[in-house]
């Protein structure tokens, strides 16, 4: 019987159930109403968050596939193609953060593989709240462990990150994980129920009661002591059984046996099922007396709604259905033919010779509903702006060594040591630089990646936050020597039905998507994580962005470090009169103040094809994109990682501290070779990006002086020491194990 | 037959978890603990009434495969 | 030149071997199933990284139950060159070709970065074209990487020459701050009384190629080949 409380407990409103009554023509059972609830949760109906997205650009040359399949494809030339996607897993990481943030990057690499893509790099972008929180330091070894532990244990190198620490996310983390794999491009698999007759096969894990509702939990706010009470919902990953299911899968896909395929992610059996039989417009029949299950007296209701991980729902050709199986056998994994395809246009759902739910597939996510949620408007000039009036810090070297400690900015290798970032032997650049670069073997290529945004900054101007995350990443990949192709993207905001929530989403929806005009970069697929809030605080706004860009000769890639005594330093790009939203604010003067800075996309668009042209024709040495911490960071990190000083004198132009360490967009470090400073000169001036001459590289200080006045002179040691050592020595009461 | 096999780090074999478990311990006040070895419990449910076969059943499994004898030590005990 | 390479459920550095064999020294490269027990005519064969079987109870512990141990084994006592890394060392020793155990790296943690080793042993074919006493730098990735072995066994490994690579520093003293999972005597690498059977720690397979950053790998696998040549 369904009662008012029973549509409560399942996240619906009163409008939601009218119109499942209204498609059904009649009352759904409990079975059916658990298909809706999860169905049309925001984690998969993307209800408050789908009109915006339309805005969005998702095509382009090399697009093969865009948003609305388990990832997004590009194609790199050469028969070959990327696949790529970011998800969330943010609520499950923070009731239990090894397990959550492990299945979460499990959820990730079956999206790519499922597409036929082998995976190949993990990226991942973590945002933490201070480390004197409550349960702060747990949080951060227990997150890193999880990720360590799946990655490395299955075999796909982690390349690459970010990690943040603000008050904002005290009562919520967020665990974004991204995955990039390569496929031929000839060669690709949707998740499609095609051809009526065809058998539909349950392969991987069995079933357990594991996450039952994890997709409308991840739909829900926390209440500060639930964490501790939902613990039950927590999935625990395997990655031995998913290593073996990837295996399996990628020696299927080399048959033609297999006609379509997805990941029972989150709500399982129901989305997998749904979701194929929509998208081809067909329908499936479904025994769930047959699913492999873990436990005794599981229930249609529960098989339907498990979220246990490492399980595929998959659709054989009919005349193929052993072979697909003995792969599956080959690698002890259980492989059960569950139903077949029909053309109904209906799922029905039989168990123990009854039918338990018969149910149109394509309305459950047409019909989804969709919500144009009220939004106030944003102020984000609003100040006031303390920093404009203050007098000068008395000593910019301690500032910046002040800076260089800070947890946002000091080098952050004690958690990258913890992945495998080397395995498969394709990691040109390993974690540490602009962004992570790896090797497609068989070819010269190089794939380029990396996750971005600036949560202070859209905590100020969600619009310029999310253009300048785009532009950010472009730098970055465009600072290794490669030239940006596509985007995914994984949009963690607060509660949606808040007015002011809602507003940060569309304007930083409307940021990101005015960035990928600008720069020509489409976005092939992506994920919404909603209800990012505790105790009615939400987090700040965080669009991550994750990027892929492709070069043609790996062997020209390019890195942060200083290379050689003698070669010259220049700075391209001005520098405005912007401390706001920095981390000179947040470390040195300890608060959080605006504006964001400003972002001029057509300039960003010009440093990108500048820095990716210098790498082309060999003229660089070094690269480093200018962001946090501003131009005294960026040169710090070129010496402390090249372990070479370098005398630099540069005019300010504007007030010495946002000269040093203020976060103005578009800029970028470089170094060369005295020979090549004319082609480095002409060449900024052809693309139309400033250029400063800025001194050397050389000795065993870092100097920085402005007009004849030297205002930082430090030992490049000294600044290292501190940089190295200090998240380590942050964390260093974490108790492990 | 229920039975329980605990593995633990032969006495001398250094423990890092169990130095490590017992520096924490002594970080959260527990000034007493003095020292800590870390091992596993396994529980095996073996068929057949014959506590004595079933006691002989573990040990070599234990031996076989549950502990590396090189560093790891057991013992066996018949719970019901 | 043949090269064999077994592949466990969970190796994932089965392909890494292959390439370096096959693509960068141009020598025939077999990969072989653990269920399988025909090494294929392998001149050398390669144990390669991983989680065997996920490494859930102990690292290694129970892919030396596998079929192809045993033709492994046996391949090793005719004096077939074996060489285990990471991984595969884990499994050389559960196995008993090697002397030993690995306990959990003494910081409890994975660790991936470079480090630096002194070679100890010139005298196997997976190490001749290396010199004694020179110093090679290789990546390490584990988590059970802390080798130990009882104080007469070390001293036995000492007295024989067995120990075949040593963390060090750059200056290539074995200093503790150098060890980088607390493995007894710095020991990154040991060989079997008859030289044949090689682990380590270190991954070769992953400092093989100019473009990667370190090529100091690839005169493991090279070794290889000339001794087989001179054979």
């Amino acid at each position: 019987m369904i009662t008012e409380e029973v549509i409560r407990e399942h996240n619906l409103s009163d409008e939601e159930y009218a119109r499942i009554q209204e498609i059904l023509g009649r009352e759904p059972n409990l079975v059916e109403l658990g298909i809706f609830s999860a169905m049309w949760s925001e984690h998969c109906s993307y209800k408050s968050s789908r009109i915006h997205l339309k805005k969005f650009p998702t095509t382009g040359p090399r697009v093969i596939q865009g948003p609305g399949e388990n990832a997004g494809v590009v194609d790199i030339g050469g028969g070959l193609a990327v696949a790529f996607k970011m998800e969330s897993h943010n609520h499950p990481s923070f009731i239990e953060p090894y397990q959550g943030a492990a299945t979460g990057v499990g959820g990730i690499l079956r999206d790519v593989f499922t597409m036929g893509a082998r995976p190949m790099a993990s990226l991942n972008s973590l945002r933490f709240g201070r480390l004197d929180a409550p349960r702060m330091k747990h949080l951060v070894d227990g997150v890193v462990r999880g990720i360590a532990g799946y990655g490395n244990c299955i075999g796909i190198p982690t390349l690459g990150g970010e990690t943040t620490f603000h008050k904002g996310y005290d009562g919520n983390i967020l665990v974004n994980v991204m995955n990039v794999g390569i496929v031929p491009s000839d060669r690709i698999f949707l998740g499609r129920a095609e051809g009526a007759g065809n058998p539909v096969v349950y392969v991987g894990s069995k079933t357990g009661r594991d996450g039952i509702h994890g997709a409308t939990m991840a739909s829900e706010e926390f209440a500060a002591d639930e964490a501790s009470q939902k613990r039950p919902t927590v999935q625990v990953g395997d990655p031995f059984t998913e290593k073996l299911l990837m295996e399996a899968c990628l020696e299927l896909f080399r048959t033609d046996a297999v006609v379509g395929i997805q990941d029972m992610g989150a709500a399982g059996l129901t989305s997998s099922s749904f979701e194929m039989a929509g998208r081809a417009g067909s329908g499936v029949e479904i025994d769930l007396s047959k699913v492999p299950v873990r436990e005794t007296g599981m229930t249609p209701y529960e098989i339907m709604l498990s979220e246990s991980q490492e399980r595929m729902l998959l659709v054989a050709r009919r005349d193929r259905l052993d072979e697909v199986l003995a792969i599956f056998h080959k690698w002890e994994l259980d492989a059960v033919e569950i139903g077949r395809v029909t053309d109904s246009g209906r799922v029905v759902l039989f168990f123990e010779g009854r039918i338990v739910a018969d149910l149109p597939a394509a309305p459950l996510s047409d019909r989804a509903p969709v919500y144009d949620r009220p939004r106030t408007p944003l102020a984000p000039g609003a100040g006031p702006f303390r920093w404009r009036e203050e007098p000068e810090p008395p000593d910019y070297a301690a500032c910046l060594k002040q800076i260089l400690a800070s947890p946002n900015v000091a080098e952050k290798s004690w958690i990258w040591t913890q992945y495998d970032h080397m395995v498969q032997s394709n990691t040109v650049q390993r974690p540490g630089g602009d962004a992570a670069v790896m090797r497609v073997k068989g070819t010269t290529k190089g794939i380029a990646m990396k996750s971005d945004v600036n949560p202070f900054f859209c905590a100020f101007d969600p619009y310029r936050g999310g253009a300048i995350a785009v532009a950010e990443a472009a730098r970055s990949i465009a600072a290794t020597g490669a030239r940006p192709v596509a985007i995914t993207d994984c949009l963690n905001f607060g509660n949606p039905e808040k007015p002011e929530v809602m507003a940060q989403f569309e304007a930083a929806v409307r940021g990101i998507a005015d960035a990928c005009r600008a720069l020509e970069v489409p976005v092939v697929s992506g994920n919404v994580s909603l209800y990012n809030e505790t105790d009615g605080r939400a987090i700040p706004p965080t669009p991550t962005v994750g990027m892929v860009g492709l070069m043609e000769d790996v062997g020209k890639h390019v890195r942060v470090a200083f290379r050689r005594a003698g070669d010259l330093v220049a700075v391209l790009g001005d520098t405005r009169d912007e401390l706001g939203a920095s981390e000179f604010l947040r470390t040195v003067r300890g608060r959080d103040e605006g504006p964001c800075p400003e972002v001029d996309l057509d300039a960003e668009k010009r440093l990108v094809d500048l820095l990716a042209t210098l790498a082309e024709r060999g003229i660089v040495a070094s690269m480093h994109d200018v962001s946090d911490g501003g131009l005294a960071v960026a040169l710090a990190e070129c010496a402390m990682q090249g372990g070479l000083g370098a005398t630099l004198s540069l005019e300010p132009g504007v007030r010495m501290s946002a000269f040093l360490f203020g976060e103005t967009t578009g800029r970028a470090v470089v170094s060369f070779a005295p020979e090549h400073e004319a082609a480095a000169r002409a060449l900024a001036k052809e693309k139309g990006v400033p250029f400063a001459a800025a001194g050397w590289v050389g000795g065993d200080r870092l100097t920085i002086s402005a007009g004849s006045r030297a205002v930082i002179d430090e030992p490049v040691a000294t600044l290292t020491e501190l940089w190295r050592t200090a998240f380590a020595r942050a964390l260093e009461s974490a108790d492990v194990l | 037959m229920k039975v329980e096999v605990r593995v633990y780090p032969k006495e001398g074999v250094l423990d890092p978890q169990g130095k490590a478990i017992a520096a924490a311990l002594g970080r959260l006040g527990h000034q007493a603990v003095r020292d800590v070895r870390a091992g596993k419990v396994f529980f095996i449910d073996v068929a057949g009434a014959d506590a004595k076969a079933a006691e002989a059943d573990a040990r070599r499994m234990a031996e076989e495969l549950l502990a590396n004898t090189v560093i790891e030590g057991f013992d066996v005990k018949v719970v019901s | 030149m043949r090269f064999g390479i077994v592949v466990f459920p969970g190796s994932n550095c089965d392909e890494d071997c292959h390439h370096v064999a096959k693509d960068l020294l141009g020598c025939e490269a077999d990969y072989i199933w653990h269920h399988d027990t025909d090494l294929k005519g392998a001149d050398a064969v390669i144990l390669p990284g991983g989680f065997a079987y996920g490494d859930y109870l102990r690292a290694g512990a129970l892919a030396r139950f596998s079929p192809v141990m045993e033709s492994v084994a046996a391949f090793a006592k005719k004096g077939g060159p074996v060489l285990g890394i990471c991984n595969g060392f884990q499994v050389l020793l559960e196995a008993g070709l090697l002397p030993g155990a690995m306990q959990i790296n003494r910081g409890l943690r994975y660790v991936c970065r470079d480090v630096t080793m002194r070679v100890e042993n010139d005298a196997t074919p997976f190490t001749s074209l290396y010199s004694k006493g020179s110093l090679v730098t290789m990546p390490i990735g584990h988590m059970e990487g802390n080798y130990t072995a009882p104080p007469e066994t070390l001293d036995l490994l000492e007295r024989d020459g067995r120990v075949v690579f040593r963390y060090c520093d750059r200056e290539g003293r074995p200093t503790d701050a150098a060890n980088p999972n607390g493995a007894a005597r710095n020991i990154a690498g040991i060989c079997n009384r008859e030289g044949n059977v090689v682990g380590l720690m270190p991954h070769p397979d992953r400092c093989a190629e100019a473009l990667l950053g370190n090529d100091a790998g690839v005169k493991m696998f090279a070794s290889a080949v000339a001794a087989m040549a001179a054979r």
